[in-house]
């Protein structure tokens, strides 16, 4: 079975089209980025994969899926070590008091030790530090060995040392273990060596491909509706969208200017 | 001397032994039902249950049933209101709980007014807000143990499910736990709990014997069993000792004790403040 099959999905959500028609598949060891400005659509596009929100055509089908949230940001006081989340992830929707099993432990270990956590497994994992916090998600997504990962924006809070260490570890998990990554960002730019195509969405369509063949002036430009630019500089993908009436400013994917600058 | 510590009669006392053995229940109860009511940030939502509890057992005692009928009524009823009404977004839950329970108060108010003018039960207010611990009748007591019993078992049957879905509830979504369902079987443990604590310590003050020693669990663990196991200690500890000084404060004031409860509140606020933050 495809770990992900999108045909033909189209979201409503409060009466406004958020997905209007995307279709495409992620397979097995495949890393697919799904990029795209906020509010294109993103998230929703990840919940409905997840069934949390029903689509209003078409369909998504998946495999077991691992799943790591956007913006999580867990109870510093919370009593769950780093292990207790990981543990969790194998067995929490079970009845019943967990009895101790050294199996059990053993997978754990193994998972945090493949995730880079061990050095931190007894720590409350809501003082953890934001990369710490995503190694354990996605320990926690994938120590029952799903067919897919979906991770929202794991990127979005980390600083740019903390966000390599973490796409470098998906690439390999998703290489070693044969898992279908997909894999929500705004910007492609660090994503680039590990990404083997991308979903671009944009006002709820997508383009899909590789990067090479989506991230192009000819079919972005068709994507929003009007004149895109795309310019490669020094290695990295800058995505320039002409103001239209309606936008207040051009949006950026991936910026290289200072904020004031824009 | 002693019998400023221990007063003679202690143990022989019937009502002593009733009030140590659904004491302590409670406790027990308080202590593992509490964890998961901090944890997943219902602390104003099992106030404002007792609140709103206290009307079933003024009601109870304007009727003249058994009290912990009273109150495990109206904590069902205001559980399960709570979950209708205000699932989704957590300020909708906020506002939920807080008209409910002002309701629940106003209720609470009336009937204990017409309690004590139609009948002559003038102990029933403090009854029902703090608590009688040496006046819980026998029958109460197995009641009581059903109740504590059927909290106990829920807890254990939804632990991972509900630890999970405490620290997010998509992840426990994505997981496959029915997150609203589980929210709701919780409500209705909570509702027990309180009911537990209510014929003890009394509706108003059950909040702090469910709250306190979890609050102390928090901060010496940093593992969820222990942080029960931790929460059911001090709460028990706190009952136990509560009980024995309002049993000897009838020496230390001769005529008349203090209330159990205001022992036992005490003694798990200075266990809160003393409280090592070691994990």
């Amino acid at each position: 079975m495809t770990p992900l099959t999108v045909d033909g999905l189209g979201v409503v959500l409060g009466g406004r089209p958020v997905l209007r028609d995307v279709s495409f598949r992620v397979e097995a060891g495949e890393f697919v980025g799904l990029i795209g400005s906020n509010g294109a659509g993103k998230t929703t596009l990840l919940r409905a994969i997840l069934g949390f929100t029903a689509p209003s055509r078409g369909s998504a089908h998946r495999g077991t899926v691992g799943y790591v949230p956007q913006k999580i940001l867990l109870d510093p006081d919370l009593p769950v070590r780093a292990r207790d989340l990981v543990a969790l992830g194998l067995d929490g929707n079970r009845f019943g008091l967990p009895l101790p099993s050294a199996a059990k432990r053993r997978q754990v270990d193994e998972m945090l030790a493949a995730v880079g956590a061990s050095a931190f497994a007894d720590e409350r994992v809501g003082r953890l530090s934001g990369g710490q916090q995503q190694r354990v998600l996605i320990g926690h997504a994938l120590v029952r060995r799903p067919a897919l990962l979906l991770l929202d924006e794991p990127l979005a809070n980390l600083d740019l040392h903390s966000a390599a260490g973490v796409v470098a570890l998906l690439g390999r998990l998703c290489r070693e273990q044969g898992i279908a990554v997909l894999l929500s960002a705004h910007d492609m730019n660090p994503l680039l060596g590990v990404m083997d195509r991308i979903v671009y969405l944009a006002d709820g369509r997508a383009a899909v491909g590789t990067v090479d063949e989506v991230v192009r002036g000819d079919v972005l430009s068709a994507l929003y509706g009007h004149h895109v630019d795309v310019i490669r500089v020094h290695g990295r993908i800058l995505v320039v969208v002409a103001p239209a009436e309606e936008l207040a400013e051009p949006e950026q994917h991936a910026t290289l200017l200072p904020p004031t600058a824009r | 001397m002693t019998d400023l510590l221990l007063a003679p009669g202690f143990f022989s006392s019937g009502p002593v032994r009733t009030a140590l053995l659904v004491g302590g229940g409670a406790a027990v109860v308080s202590g593992v039902v509490g964890v998961f009511t901090v944890i997943r940030g219902q602390t104003f939502a099992g106030h404002a249950l007792a609140d709103v509890s206290s009307a079933g057992g003024s009601l109870a005692f304007l009727l003249g049933v058994n009290p912990m009928l009273g109150f495990l009524g109206m904590a069902g009823i205001a559980a399960a209101g709570m979950e209708a009404v205000g699932v989704r977004r957590l300020r909708g839950r906020d506002l939920a709980t807080g008209v409910v329970f002002g309701a629940g108060l106003a209720l609470a108010a009336l009937f204990l007014y017409l309690a004590t003018t139609t009948t002559s039960t003038t102990g029933a207010a403090i009854t029902v807000m703090f608590g009688s611990m040496f006046a819980i009748p026998a029958a109460t007591g197995r009641l009581a143990a059903v109740v504590g019993l059927v909290a106990l078992a829920g807890v254990a049957a939804m632990y991972r499910p509900l630890l999970l879905a405490s620290v997010h509830e998509d992840l426990a979504a994505a997981r496959g736990v029915p997150v609203g369902a589980a929210g709701l079987m919780y409500s209705l443990v909570l509702a027990l709990a309180v009911a537990l604590s209510a014929i003890t310590i009394g509706a108003i003050l059950s909040t702090a014997l469910l709250v306190g020693p979890s609050a102390v669990a928090l901060r010496v663990t940093r593992r969820p069993g222990q942080a029960m196991l931790v929460a059911v200690l001090v709460a028990l500890a706190a009952t136990w000792l509560g009980i024995l000084l309002a049993y000897d404060s009838f020496v230390w004031t001769p005529g008349h004790g203090w209330p159990v409860s205001f022992f036992i509140v005490t003694l798990i606020m200075a266990a809160y403040l003393l409280a090592p933050r070691r994990a």
